[in-house]
């Protein structure tokens, strides 16, 4: 039954977490695990899903019927896309990008990731560390998530034995090495049974570490933005034309990174303009400071021709204004890349138009190798070289999610046909 | 007009509830700066409620970019029609109501009996005003928590020119770049609160202070017990043979069809009353006040194909 204290207060934090694993690794039944003990199962929900378990001949609820989907994929008896859940705790309300793993994989973890503070990479405790599992984590760390957990799932049939545990982290920890996880954690679990996930169980005795919800509810996630370098977008131009406010010009945007204060100075690119900022404001506040990721409205000392598509810095390192870059590039459609096809490219809020230049290769996401290919096709990860119609304000990836991340869409269909993150060379 | 000097002036904590906004608002600026032609769907219900507070806090001074539209079924609540409009008026926007009185007279909807629910129908006459206006794109207040079929929805997505939504053909979202590009005659549904949960809503209505229609409170009504449900009497729905009618009270969940909206029973006078019986809920919304929802686990997913919201 739910509790009053399943109210999050107002002061409640938000993660966002993506779990991958490969098939029957347990990710649904986690997920499960998760809802059902955190009491975020709604009784109709649970009696839809305890029909439906008694139907299929099964004595106890089966959990990973929590999360099943869409009509046609229940029919197939497969999830095809990335869904969203929600629950919350005390300390903090979660979503969840669920992905389910079989051929679209790669596309939809990277999809479910590019949101997430943190992402779990169950394994097998039977199996141990499979390609699978590798892949997983290499495409959390490409996409950038900062915060990994190896959760070693179906402990119950490994007898809880502290030294398979052990042996899986050791051999896991090697390879996670140079994947750049801010912070890694292996938890022992037994989904079905519940233990280390809500509650510590009474068969891990030897584990010190808190129980996976605890590590959620726990882990600081609030260094994690780039607090140094401010970059605004321009989002839309906000101009009354009312006779009180007949020189308002106000830009509205969220603040990809960094901070913000009033009477900083602030230089507008591409156009290299410079002034300072006069107010923040937002509905009926007004603020001194404003910092990522806080949607505002800003006005200058200064009138300058400043719009859609603009960007408005200040401090630290300054980004690169160019037509030509490097990326890695996720390839999400079932049409292939197509050299005489034209792309645009959405990057902040800039569209322009843009050429895939040069594939440099392909990544093997099995195996980590990179081979020479001249065609992309769906799930494909590949580092190559764009060109663009007029120059974008980019950063790296890796130093900035924000203003390193596009997307690709093809002009005449207008499907998002590829992701990518920005790598700047050194020179 | 900007009144509290100051109010965050430390990098102070950042809740869910300010990241979900802060969420919102720059969605409500892609489909301002994107779409040719938008308009956002306005109900007097509390998700719509909370759009247009966001909507303030997205364009404020200026006017809302787009105009606000409720499609009317006929089957409202009074009171929930007149807090429409007086909420529209208070704000100074423009609304349209398209209704689907009008929809029947043409033809266009055919009802099999004249008191059924109007649910189903709604599509025929949102499709038909989105023409009208030429209406690229559609800002509403649907969550991912309501549904299972809405758990896979993009936030900005896609229909044909048939208003159909094909689960298995969405544009993959990323990041927060969406994708709002279309070619004309279809169109795009935007769900600034997709991330939104029923409790988040009603913490943000307690925290904003907002305005709702009164029947969202615990009142006293004529209800009808009926295959579990609390029926709320009125010239749509009247006992049948057997059934007698309770005095009782009761709060509305969701505010939609007359004819199968159940409130349920509550003592809930004020918004922390309601956030406190919320999460200790056992059903969701939907399950518990939609009753034509429930007759088919998949039958919003059979809905949302055929171009409702
Ligand atoms: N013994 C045991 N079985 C588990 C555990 N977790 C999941 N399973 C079972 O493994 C099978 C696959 O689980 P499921 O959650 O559907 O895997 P998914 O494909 O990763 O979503 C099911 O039969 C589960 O009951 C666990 O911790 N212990």
């Amino acid at each position: 039954m739910a509790a009053v204290e399943n109210i999050e207060p107002d002061h409640a934090e938000l993660l966002r977490f993506i779990s991958a694993g490969s098939v029957d690794d347990g990710k649904s039944t986690l997920i499960g695990r998760l809802l059902h003990d955190s009491k975020s199962i709604f009784e109709d929900q649970l009696s839809a899903v305890t029909r439906t378990s008694n139907k299929r001949g099964m004595e106890k609820i089966d959990l990973s019927l929590f999360t099943d989907g869409l009509q046609a994929e229940r029919e197939q008896g497969i999830t095809i896309d990335v869904a969203y859940r929600y629950f919350n705790t005390p300390k903090r309300k979660f979503i969840i990008a669920d992905t389910p793993g079989h051929e679209q994989y790669t596309r939809n973890m990277v999809t479910g990731a590019s949101t997430a503070n943190l992402a779990i990479v169950l394994i097998d405790a039977r199996k141990g560390v499979l390609t699978q599992s590798r892949r997983h984590a290499y495409l959390a760390s490409l996409v950038g998530i900062p915060h990994l957990v190896v959760a070693i799932n179906k402990m119950d049939l490994v007898g809880y034995s502290q030294e398979i545990f052990k042996q899986i982290c050791a051999e896991f920890a090697v390879f996670l090495q140079g994947l750049g996880f801010r912070s890694i954690e292996y938890i022992p679990i037994s989904a079905l049974l519940g233990d280390m996930v809500v509650e510590r169980g009474d068969n891990l005795d030897w584990y010190s570490g808190k129980p996976l919800l605890d590590y959620l509810e726990s882990i600081n996630i609030e260094h994690d933005i780039n607090v140094l370098d401010f970059r605004f977008p321009v989002q839309w131009v906000c101009r009354p034309q009312t006779e009180e406010m007949h020189d308002f010009r106000g830009y509205t945007g969220r603040i990809e990174s960094g901070t913000i204060r009033v009477g900083d100075a602030v230089t507008v690119l591409p156009s290299g303009l410079t002034s300072r900022i006069k107010e923040i404001l937002l509905y009926n506040d007004s603020f001194e400071t404003a910092f990522a990721p806080q949607s505002v409205i800003l006005t200058i000392e200064d009138h300058l021709d400043i719009s859609r598509g603009d960007m408005l810095i200040n401090g630290g390192e300054p980004p690169q204004i160019t037509r030509e870059f490097d990326a890695m590039l996720c390839w999400l459609s079932e049409q292939a890349f197509d050299p005489n096809r034209k792309y645009i490219i959405k990057h902040t809020t800039r569209i322009v138009k843009g050429l895939i230049t040069r594939i440099d290769y392909r990544v093997d996401i099995n195996t980590m190798h990179q081979e020479p290919v001249n065609i992309l096709t769906m799930n494909d990860i590949a580092r190559i070289g764009m060109k663009v119609q007029q120059p974008l304000v980019i950063d790296a990836y890796a130093k900035n999610r924000g203003t390193g991340c596009f997307i690709l869409i093809d002009e005449v269909s207008n499907n998002t046909v590829a992701a990518g993150m920005i790598c700047i060379r050194e020179s | 007009m900007f009144l509290n000097q100051n109010k965050m002036n430390q990098q102070s904590y950042f809740t869910h509830l300010d990241a979900l906004e802060n969420e919102a608002i720059h969605i409500m600026r892609e489909v301002a700066a994107e779409c040719a032609n938008p308009v956002l769907l306005f109900s007097g219900g509390k998700d719509s409620v909370v759009l247009l507070r966001l909507a303030e806090k997205a364009f404020r001074p200026s006017h809302f970019p787009f105009p606000l539209m409720h499609i009317d079924t006929g089957h409202n609540f009074p009171e929930v029609i007149e807090f429409r409009d007086y909420r529209a008026k208070q704000l100074g926007e423009r609304l349209i109501v398209r209704s689907m009185e009008d929809s029947i007279q043409r033809g266009r909807v055919i009802l099999r009996s004249k008191n059924q629910s109007r649910n189903p129908f709604q599509a025929v006459t949102l499709l038909d005003a989105i023409s009208e206006f030429g209406f690229d794109a559609c800002i509403g207040g649907a969550r991912r928590d309501e549904e299972k079929a809405r758990a896979k929805e993009r936030i900005f997505s896609f229909r044909d020119e048939f208003g159909q939504w094909d689960p298995k053909n969405q544009r993959p979202e990323l990041w927060s770049l969406y994708n709002a590009r279309t070619h004309p005659g279809e169109n795009i549904r935007v769900f600034p609160i997709s991330n939104w949960t029923e409790l988040d809503i009603w913490q943000y209505i307690g925290r904003e202070q907002l305005e709702i229609p009164s029947i969202y409170y615990a009142h006293e009504r004529d209800v009808i017990v009926r295959n579990s449900s609390l029926l709320p009497v009125s010239y749509l729905v009247q006992p049948e043979a057997g059934e007698s009618v309770q005095h009782m009270m009761v709060r509305f969940r969701t505010v939609g069809d007359m004819s199968c909206t159940c409130p349920v029973a509550s003592q809930a006078r004020g918004v922390e009353e309601i956030i406190v019986e919320t999460a200790l809920t056992r059903i969701t919304e939907r399950g518990a006040t939609r009753m034509d929802d429930r007759t088919s686990e998949a039958s919003m997913e059979l809905r949302k194909r055929e171009g409702y919201f």
